[in-house]
């Protein structure tokens, strides 16, 4: 029998659709998640979202903006080690099985890595930010950031598929 | 199992989140093996207490990051890391 709570199974439920549906993939490891699902539930309670379960959250929702899941580290950490912080969100090959997900370090605190600076002498268009536009070759979709998504979110076409647009 | 306890005399401090998968993991992997531990939910501590423990914690990991193992006072383990676990505590 699972000791897990009928509100964590139906969070895991609906995570997993909702990640299945933009081109994520949750850790194969049901009872960690269900673990990691009470997490965010006691943070929900405690301090009113979800905190990420695997970080000391500050509890004022304006510290802890970058630790709200999906926090703002995790597709750094899906690109660089397959697993985001807490192992909740895997890579295709561990969600298949085919690797176990390694203990990521924090990133969090952490200058970007070159992912973020690799662009910086093309910086072109109307990203005044400088973070690099990226375009899905498949269905036009476009999004800033350091690196193309490992799936397009739309139509859920390989990270292979997008070009530099700006 | 007895003798191991008394045999490993080492002293161990977990740093840990009572919501952390891998704090858990941490955990169940001391108690599998039979290792005498201390340790602390950060998360459940308030105020004066919290910033204590976390002065501690930063001493050793100034990431601040859990699990943070602490090993006789003198080796410290970052993350869920069963090689060195097993290493360090001779299992
Ligand atoms: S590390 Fe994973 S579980 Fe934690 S907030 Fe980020 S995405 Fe969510």
């Amino acid at each position: 029998m699972s000791p897990h709570s009928p509100e964590a199974q139906a969070l895991y439920e609906r995570l997993k659709r909702e990640a299945e549906a933009a081109g994520y993939y949750l850790n194969p490891d049901v009872d960690f998640v269900l673990d990691l699902m009470e997490g965010l539930l006691t943070n929900e309670k405690r301090y009113g979202y979800w905190a990420c379960p695997c970080r000391l959250a500050e509890g004022v929702r304006e510290k802890d903006l970058d630790i709200i899941c999906p926090c703002d580290y995790r597709d750094a950490d899906l690109d660089e080690y397959g697993a985001c912080y807490c192992a909740l969100y895997v890579s295709e090959d561990i969600a298949r099985g085919e690797r176990k997900p390694q203990p990521v370090p924090e990133r969090r605190g952490t200058v970007p890595g070159p992912s973020a600076t690799e662009h910086e002498e093309e910086l072109v268009g109307f990203t005044k930010s400088g973070i690099p536009v990226w375009r899905c070759k498949v269905c036009g979709y476009l999004c800033a950031r350091p690196q193309p998504p490992l799936k397009c979110p739309i139509c859920k076409a390989d990270r292979d598929r997008f070009e530099r647009f700006a | 199992m007895a003798e191991r306890v008394i045999a490993l005399k080492k002293k161990i401090k977990l740093y840990a989140l009572s919501t952390c998968g891998w704090c858990k993991k941490t955990k169940k992997f001391l108690d599998d093996n039979y290792v005498e531990y201390e340790y602390e939910y950060v998360d459940l501590l308030t105020g004066a207490e919290r910033e204590r423990v976390m002065t501690e914690v930063d001493r050793w990991n100034p990431r601040r990051s859990f699990p943070t193992i602490v090993i006789d006072d003198s080796q410290v383990i970052i993350g869920y890391n069963e090689d060195r676990l097993r290493e360090a505590l001779e299992l």
